[in-house]
């Protein structure tokens, strides 16, 4: 996990004797938002050299889910971002699906639709929250934001039966059926959310210190987005329109009308305001799809959940999670388990760039520049 | 019900990318894995020696640009020992003691080495296609764990290459910061391996704190 690979003498040579400082940023630093580390050399205050230190969370969560029936995987999958619960389920049933050539219940395409964009909904909003208490914003903006999180969570509770770890989706379906009363809560949640967004975005468009302390900080330039496996609102604030909604239409997400936010100089700002954009677009999603949701069983009767054996072969199956694109690459090797089971982690190979992004920058920006890159250690350790 | 595995009609089948890969790059020697599962998710396995030139061709080749390689992941094979029973003629001393030649039943065993894979998902950004599923293997599981890696092509294998040599024991050759990246420094085994046995470390069962965790 450590390792200074680079020699300190010839940065030294450059700078100066003594001028070059090594700091331990984490793995017990609230800007870390969890146990992660950064090795970081200054000359002065400017970043030389950074290099992520992660893997304080690992379980070898893709071991354990090799040794467990494919059934058995999904309560574990929860805990991967333990924010987006909701969205883990569905990277890992799409696998199976795909693998075992499953279908799934019209309803219960809906109903993933609108837990899942729920998720993304309170990521967004809980992310934007911690990113201004990175900058110092002590507590307000994110109040704010977990005021209608809490309202998510509360609808995900009477939903599931639990608020962060739902274990709600199943391959072939849903573990339970939403009752009328339930959709009619979030349809009215739902009418409320854009003026909590208008509320949030008038706290902080044209502030100055947002400004200064995000614009032109953390700059991503395209091509290396593109080529390090940048994904999510991270990718899309340097221009490249790429959303795994829109490229594989996974579910049921080519019959609803929404637009995929680009930003344009790939800084801390344009993700910023990649997220207030898309919680925009995922309520117009949600509308579409409370409008939409038909009846009818949420889960396919034919599936044996517990006795799943698919035939020899693999598949990688993706969603686009809030954080970015979320994969499971299975194995079968025709028995009860995953021969090999994977989990593209987002959140760590958005990581890849980090030390691109800071260079450079003075050393206070690297809080800004990894707030802005909305990381889980449960996800990026597994 | 919905629609099933997205099939793009954009991407070349894998039959032709594999000529496509011959042709541009002379010497290289790909096989076709086709996929029993439904997925229909084909892989393309690289010889390790052309492999990096084989990559490149499918990042800038203009009809398929491969510019986004979403996944990067080992997979340990165990050797496999297949065992028949043949009928062999030998001499056996009969009960007068006088040998006669007789027909025996032998068990024949037969050791395949196994080997391990690091798997390349790739995808276009570009042209929104994918994936195609690259495979590289090693020569077996031992000594042999070498493959070219892939970093210089695509960036976003950096950490997971890394994690592949972390858990499995895969070593990139080319890599540019090859270190354990979930694991600790000192710790030796590979955990991901399926013949991997976890250390007797439980204070339950040895009474000793700390036992066999930091050797």
């Amino acid at each position: 996990m450590t390792g200074a690979t680079e020699n300190l003498a010839e940065m030294e040579q450059v700078a100066g004797p003594g001028e070059i400082l090594e700091v331990s940023m984490g793995p017990h630093h609230p800007s870390t938002h969890g146990v992660f580390r950064m090795d970081v050399r200054l000359e002065g205050e400017k970043v030389v050299r950074l290099k992520p230190v992660f893997g304080y969370l690992h379980r070898n969560h893709e071991k354990i889910a090799e040794k467990g029936a494919y059934l058995a995987a999904i309560p574990y999958t929860d805990r991967l971002d333990y924010l987006c619960s909701m969205t883990n389920n569905w990277g890992y049933v799409l696998a199976v699906e795909k693998l075992a050539g499953i279908a799934v219940p019209e309803r219960a395409e809906y109903l993933r639709v609108i837990v899942a964009e729920l998720t993304r909904f309170q990521n967004h909003a809980g992310l934007t929250g911690f990113l201004l208490q990175d900058m110092g914003a002590s507590g307000t903006p994110l109040m704010y934001a977990f005021r209608e999180r809490e309202k998510i969570l509360d609808l995900f509770e009477s939903l599931s039966g639990a608020r962060m770890m739902c274990n709600y989706m199943r391959f072939g379906g849903l573990r339970v059926d939403a009752t009328p009363a339930w959709l009619e809560e979030v349809r009215q949640l739902v009418g409320r959310l854009p003026r909590f967004v208008d509320e949030f975005e008038a706290l902080l468009r044209g502030n100055e210190i947002l400004m200064a302390r995000t614009q032109g900080t953390g700059v991503l330039s395209r091509e290396l987005a593109i080529n390090a496996g940048v994904t999510g609102p991270m990718l899309r604030a340097t221009g490249v329109n790429y959303d795994v909604r829109k490229v594989d239409h996974y579910g049921i997400y080519d019959r609803f009308s929404f637009k995929v936010p680009l930003g344009d100089h790939g800084d801390v700002y344009d993700r910023y305001m990649m997220r207030i954009l898309e919680m925009r677009e995922t309520v117009k999603i949600l509308e579409q799809a409370l409008r939409d949701v038909p009846g009818g069983p949420v889960m396919d009767p034919k599936v044996r959940l517990r006795g799943l054996r698919p035939k020899v072969g693999e598949a990688y199956g993706r969603i686009e999670s809030p954080k970015g694109e979320l994969g499971f690459f299975l194995i079968s090797d025709g028995t009860g388990n995953p021969y090999r089971y994977r989990v593209r982690p987002p959140s760590m190979i958005n990581l890849t760039v980090l030390e691109d992004m800071c260079l450079g920058q003075n050393v206070a920006d690297v809080v800004v520049t990894l707030g802005s890159v909305d990381i889980v250690l449960g996800e990026v350790d597994r | 019900m919905s629609a099933g595995p997205g099939v793009v009609p954009a991407l070349p089948a894998v039959e032709e990318i594999k000529a496509r890969i011959e042709a541009a790059v002379p010497g290289a020697q790909v096989t076709v894995i086709p996929n029993g599962s439904p997925s229909g998710q084909h892989s393309l396995v690289l010889d390790c020696a052309h492999a990096r030139a084989a990559a490149e061709f499918l990042r800038d080749d203009p009809g398929l640009r491969l510019d986004f390689c979403s996944l990067v992941t080992g997979v340990d094979w165990l050797d496999t020992e297949t065992s028949e029973k043949i009928k062999v003629k030998k001499k056996v001393a009969g009960p007068d003691g006088v040998e006669q030649e007789q027909e025996v039943e032998e068990v024949r065993k037969t050791k395949t080495p196994g080997y391990l894979e690091a798997v390349y998902h790739l995808f276009s950004m570009e042209k929104k296609h994918g994936p195609v599923v690259v495979r590289l293997r090693t020569a077996n599981r031992a000594e042999g764990t070498h493959v070219p890696s892939l970093t210089p092509v695509w960036r976003s294998a950096e950490f997971q290459e890394r994690e592949a040599f972390d858990l499995y024991g895969i070593v990139f050759d080319g890599h540019p910061d090859l270190r354990r990246i979930l694991m600790w420094d000192g710790f030796v085994d590979f955990p991901m391996r399926k013949d991997y046995v976890p250390p007797a470390d439980d204070i339950l069962e040895t009474g000793v704190a700390g036992a066999e965790v930091n050797p």
